[in-house]
This record gives C-alpha cells, sequence and structure tokens, in this order.
C-alpha cells in the first residue's frame, strides 16, 4: 500500500494546459500515473497530448470519474479551483500553486474543514510520490524507489536531499508527501502521520519540519498519544532570525512562537529522534531499522 | 508587508476608524509647518518599522515651534536599532483618560482571525498575557461568518471596558475586522487604543502588515511599500527577483529551495561558520539567476567565502554550474567559493567545472564535508 496517491488515482489537472501543467503532467503520466482529463475554462473539447480538456471539474469528474487533482494554475484563480474540485467531489486535491493569498487560504481550509470526504494537500507544495505506482506533482521520482518509509514535509528540495541520503543507504519509500510552506497547509504533520500509521507498508515515519507555526509541536502531542511507529525527525531554521520570512511564507520566528529548537524539545520530549542535518537522518533511520 | 504607522492609519481611514488629527513630514521645516497648523501641544513620532520607538528617544511632545523644530532635527535620521528616521509622524496631543489595546490577528496555527481586546494598553502584549491574563479577552472569528456584534459584546464585557465605552469599543473591534478581510492584512494591531476625556475612543497608533501576496488585488495598497530602510543587498535582490535575507555572518549562501537553505544555513552554524545571507534561487533556476545571485552575495563587503549548496531537482546542477562560470567570467570574485551539487545532471556539472578550472573554487560531495571546508577557508581568508 501507500498512502493518498497509488495506482487507483484517477488524476484531474487545472491548468493542464499551461506550459508548466503540461510540462509537469506529462512528467506524471510517464511515470505511471494515470493523467484523466484536464480542466480548462473555454478549452473544453480540446485535449492535451491524448489527455481531454473539460471547462468544469464537474464534466471532467462526470466524463472520467476522476478521483483526485493537481492545481497548477496561477494564484490568483487556484484557491476557486480547489474549491471547484471538492464541489466536483474529488477526494484528494493537491495544489502545487505558489503564492496564494493567506486569506484565500483561510477560506478554503475553512470550507474544507467540514467535508470528511475531500483531502487537501498543499498549497505551495512539491506534491505526492508513491514510488512504482503513482507521481503527482513535481517530486523528482528518479532519486526514490518503493520502500517502507514514509516522509512527510514542509519543503521540497529538503525532502529529496533527505530521500536520497536514505536511498544511499538502501532505503526506499511508501510515499513522499510534502506539505507545502504556506501558513495556513490543507494538512498538516498530525493529517498525514495519521496516514502512514495505518499504511501497513510504511515502518518508519520521517518528519521535515521548519520553524513558524506550531505544526510539529502539535504533531509531537499526536504522536505522543496515537502512533505506535518509529519517527525521526528534522527541524530546518534553527539559525534564522526572528521576524524574518525565510523563502516559505509560513518560514517566520515571530515573538515567541516558531522557534526552531522547541519544535526539537517537543518532539525529543516525547521520544521522537531528531537529527541535526539530514544525514544524520538517514542514519538514525538506519539505526531504527536495522540495517 | 508592514507598514509605517502613518500608512497603517491612511488604511484604516478609509473605513472610518477613529484617528488623531496628523500628518508625515520628511523634512524639518515641513514638520515644523505640519505642526504649526495641527497647533499644540503636538506629538512628533519616527517613523520606523520597529518597537521601542518611545524609549529610544523617537516620540516628543512638541509646545511650540521652537521645540517641534529641535525634536524634529534630533529626530530625523536618528537610528532606532538599525532603522534610520527617515519621516515622522505629527499628531495633535491630547489628554488620556484610558489606555486599550486591540488587535486582529492571523492565527494561523486556529486557522481563524484572533481578535484581542485588552483594557492594559501601551504595554508589551505579551507580557500583559504573561501577567495580567484575566485583563486579556480574546475569541476567534469563523471567516465563513465573520465578525459579529455579539463578538463585540462578548470582548468588551471580558475585558471590562469601562461601562460608557462598551460601544464604541466594540464598533472599532468590528472596524478593525472589516480593514482586516477587505484589506487582506495579518496583522492590525491598535496599541494603545485610548479614551479621551470627552470618553472617545480613539486609535492612537496602529501598526497594519498586509499579505504581499494579495497585492494584485489591492493596487493602492501596493503603492504603500516604502524601501527607505531597506538593506542594501534585500533591495538589489528583490529587484532582480531572489529571495534573499541578510544575516550577520561572513559566508555567503547560495541553494535552491527554502528548507534546504535554512538546513544549509544550521549545518553551516554548526560547523562553527556565521552565514552572512539566506538566498534561495528557486526552483529551475537558469544561470542568469545564478550570475544575478552571486552579483548580490559578493556586494556584501561582510563576506570572504561562499558556499554553493544545491540538490538538483527541477534545478539542474550542469545550469548552475554554467551560471557559476559565467558569474566568474564577469565579477572575478576574490573570495573562495565551496561548491557542492547533487542531484539532476551532477556528474555533467563537475565535469564542466573541472573542465573550466576557475582559481579558488572547491568542489565538495556532501552537504556537511562542504559546510566544515567554507568555514575553514572564510577563517583563512578573514
Amino acid at each position: 500500500m501507500s498512502i493518498l496517491v497509488g495506482e487507483d488515482t484517477r488524476l484531474a489537472v487545472s491548468g493542464l494546459t499551461g506550459r508548466e501543467g503540461t510540462y509537469h503532467a506529462m512528467n506524471n503520466r510517464r511515470y505511471g500515473t494515470k493523467v484523466v482529463a484536464g480542466v480548462t475554462p473555454g478549452k473544453g473539447g480540446q485535449d492535451v497530448e491524448g489527455v481531454p480538456v473539460f471547462n468544469t471539474f464537474r464534466a471532467a469528474v462526470e466524463a472520467t470519474e476522476a478521483n483526485t487533482a493537481m492545481i497548477f494554475v496561477p494564484p490568483r484563480f487556484a484557491a476557486d479551483s480547489i474549491l471547484e474540485a471538492e464541489d466536483a467531489g474529488i477526494a484528494t486535491i493537491i495544489a502545487i500553486t505558489e503564492g496564494i493569498p493567506a486569506h484565500d487560504e483561510l477560506l478554503v481550509f475553512n470550507v474544507l474543514k467540514d467535508n470528511p470526504d475531500v483531502r487537501l494537500i498543499g498549497p505551495n507544495c512539491p506534491g505526492v510520490l508513491s514510488p512504482g505506482k503513482a507521481n503527482v506533482g513535481i517530486i523528482p521520482a528518479s532519486f526514490f524507489k518503493p520502500g517502507n518509509v514514509g516522509v512527510v514535509s514542509r519543503s521540497g528540495t529538503l525532502t529529496y536531499q533527505i530521500g536520497n541520503e536514505l536511498a544511499q543507504e538502501g532505503f526506499g519509500n511508501s510515499t513522499i508527501v510534502g506539505i507545502g510552506g504556506d501558513p495556513v497547509p490543507g494538512s498538516s504533520f498530525v493529517d498525514i502521520i495519521a496516514l502512514f500509521e495505518a499504511d501497513p507498508e510504511t515502518e518508519l515515519i520521517v518528519m521535515s519540519g521548519e520553524i513558524g507555526g506550531s505544526a510539529e509541536e502539535e504533531a509531537a502531542e499526536y504522536i505522543a498519544a496515537n502512533v505506535s511507529k518509529p519517527v525521526v525527525g528534522y527541524i530546518a531554521g534553527l539559525t534564522a532570525p526572528p521576524g524574518k520570512t525565510m523563502g516559505h511564507a509560513g518560514a517566520i520566528v515571530s515573538g515567541s512562537s516558531g522557534g526552531g529548537q522547541a519544535k526539537i524539545d517537543a518532539l525529543e520530549a516525547v521520544g521522537v529522534r531528531v537529527g541535526r542535518t539530514p544525514t544524520q537522518v538517514a542514519e538514525i533511520a538506519m539505526e531504527i531499522l536495522g540495517r | 508587508m508592514d507598514l509605517l504607522e502613518y500608512k497603517g492609519k491612511r488604511v484604516l481611514a478609509r473605513y472610518d476608524v477613529p484617528l488623531f488629527r496628523g500628518k508625515e513630514a520628511s523634512t524639518v521645516d515641513d514638520a515644523v509647518a505640519a505642526a504649526d497648523e495641527i497647533g499644540y501641544p503636538v506629538v512628533v513620532k519616527a517613523q520606523v518599522k520597529i518597537g521601542g520607538r518611545g524609549k529610544a528617544g523617537g516620540i516628543k511632545i512638541a509646545d511650540n515651534s521652537d521645540e517641534a523644530r529641535e525634536y524634529a532635527t534630533n529626530i530625523l535620521g536618528m537610528d532606532i536599532r538599525g532603522h534610520v528616521v527617515g519621516e515622522l509622524w505629527l499628531q495633535e496631543a491630547t489628554d488620556i483618560d484610558n489606555e486599550y489595546y486591540a488587535a486582529v490577528v492571523f492565527d494561523r496555527s486556529a486557522k481563524a482571525p484572533l481578535v484581542m481586546l485588552s483594557t492594559q494598553g501601551g504595554m508589551d502584549i505579551e507580557q500583559v498575557a504573561a501577567e495580567h491574563p484575566e485583563a486579556l479577552a480574546m475569541l476567534h472569528v469563523d471567516p465563513l461568518v465573520g465578525f459579529q456584534p455579539y463578538h463585540a459584546r462578548r470582548l468588551t464585557f471580558e475585558a471590562g471596558v469601562d461601562a460608557d465605552v462598551v460601544r464604541p469599543v466594540g464598533d472599532l473591534l468590528a472596524k478593525l475586522y472589516e480593514v482586516f478581510s477587505k484589506e487582506e492584512a495579518t496583522l492590525i494591531e491598535i496599541n494603545p487604543m485610548v479614551v479621551t476625556p470627552e470618553r472617545r475612543v480613539v486609535a492612537l497608533d496602529a501598526k497594519v502588515t498586509l499579505d504581499n501576496n494579495s497585492l494584485f488585488r489591492h493596487p493602492d495598497n501596493a503603492a504603500l511599500d516604502d524601501n527607505s530602510n531597506a538593506d542594501p543587498q534585500e533591495l538589489m535582490a528583490s529587484e532582480r527577483g531572489l529571495t534573499y535575507v541578510k544575516l550577520d555572518g561572513d559566508i555567503g549562501i547560495f541553494g535552491n529551495g527554502a528548507g534546504l537553505v535554512m538546513s544549509t544555513l544550521d549545518v553551516v552554524a554548526a560547523a562553527g561558520g556565521a552565514p552572512a545571507n539566506f538566498l534561495d534561487a528557486g526552483g529551475g533556476a537558469k544561470a542568469e539567476a545564478i550570475v544575478a545571485s552571486v552579483e548580490v552575495i559578493l556586494s556584501n563587503p561582510n563576506v570572504k567565502a561562499v558556499l554553493f549548496n544545491v540538490f538538483g531537482g527541477i534545478t539542474r546542477c550542469d545550469e548552475v554550474a554554467k551560471g557559476l562560470i559565467e558569474a566568474y567570467g564577469i565579477l572575478a570574485p576574490t573570495v573562495p567559493f565551496v561548491v557542492r551539487l547533487d542531484g539532476t545532471n551532477d556528474v555533467e556539472a563537475r565535469e564542466l567545472l573541472a573542465q573550466a578550472d576557475l582559481p579558488n573554487v572547491f568542489p565538495e560531495k556532501t552537504m556537511d564535508g562542504a559546510a566544515a571546508r567554507v568555514v575553514e577557508l572564510a577563517r583563512d581568508h578573514a
């Protein structure tokens, strides 16, 4: 098994007809992901390299039974597109778009939270990869092979860095989930760790956090009460100065909240081992899984 | 985007938030003219995006033109914790009966706006929360429902504001929420919100932060940004479309992806070094962006060595190598570069660098090794 995306994924891409949308959707298809539809208002009836395009998500779902959406439209259209996908009954929505207004994200989160049948990953994320099964997004799949380590991260390149270190130690991955670097992500560490805990293929969970917000502290509490599988942590931004946004909109230490050391302390207090460098994360994983 | 006090008040004024009369000035003569027009006594306030202005001597009350001139002369150009005062705000000075605190905050953990009200205004609110939690009323508002009159009643009664101002304080809170949601702010803080002897409730100070990502919907607000106090390297980087944060150290950092760059800063610090900057060239950076990055990094005179730490996903390492070679041709750097390129097309990249045989460029295989090397080189170069 794997989580979120896999052999059953039927993907509809909002923004398929754009240059980036076409490029990454076709990459996903070459990997084996079933890309069944594109959604671009006004371009219904056209196709992109054989993938039919629809004017609305509703039409795309009716015609193709799409169950997963990838959002690749510019920031000003992205929230609307996410809400449209939810309204059309799509269960898994993966939003790659970076730069969505914070209040749009607030609206989306508060609309979706009352719908138990939908899960939003992102925005501002690299997507989700279940090696050997499906890739939705922009994660460079060639570094990863199937295996038993689940990875959840707020950062794209740091995920590749950690994933590559694990691969060099001989580990593969059940699923790699980028939850994104924005202040209001659709899914939190807690949401994804819960899915990994329930996934029989996943034997170890790696969570890569960073400064800003309190998602890592909330994860620590959740892990203490609910998670039986070993978790290895990493926190980026320990040396970042307060009050400065470090690249990701959500990566900022504000006053006394969001600092890196507090996150490490919270995780270690509940028995999560935290690597001080990406290399250490791989070393700890190796120790735990006994190789 | 943090706004200067007077610009924040301009935004509040659009929603009829009660404010004192005032005027901005950037020269001593303009300040005196503005003070004369407002009438005395007048408050002369430094306009900088940092707290603690009063303690630093950046806020004075002038009783006449001579005093206004004296204070304006002293405060303009004053350095308040690294922020040089370029503008003043002159505001009518009035007697004050009560100092309250009001704020609307984008609470990312609760995923809802947080509205706060306290009767202990004029103080640091984190201190109030710690020492007098009973004096701080707060509640989350469902953004789908918005701020309702009962929210205002709950806050005013729970905070214990004077009975005769329950209504105007509640009205002001409702207006702050309206500004917060319509202007897409992430923070609106009024500290203090004052009650005058005539029992008027007025926003004496204003701290407004707007969401940069929403500015396409608010062209008026985009024009409120100012670079008067921006760091020269940060300004240069933003003109070139790079994400750059200036830091205190002497090791220039180049990387791709915010998380990896933050991690690079940490690894360099753990190796005993001090990064001079955060620079994220983003995904898919081409040679041009790399030349621009090197230019910005080297324009900081503190930089004694540079670390390139790239894990290629969408970014191709050979593009990074080409960019570095091009930058060397244009900028002829005198400080050493440690280069660690891994991921997409890393073998090609290493070949390119080997062929170019640039002076003072040291390839490293791992992130930890590269960090140790650059720290050593920065020390030797110092």
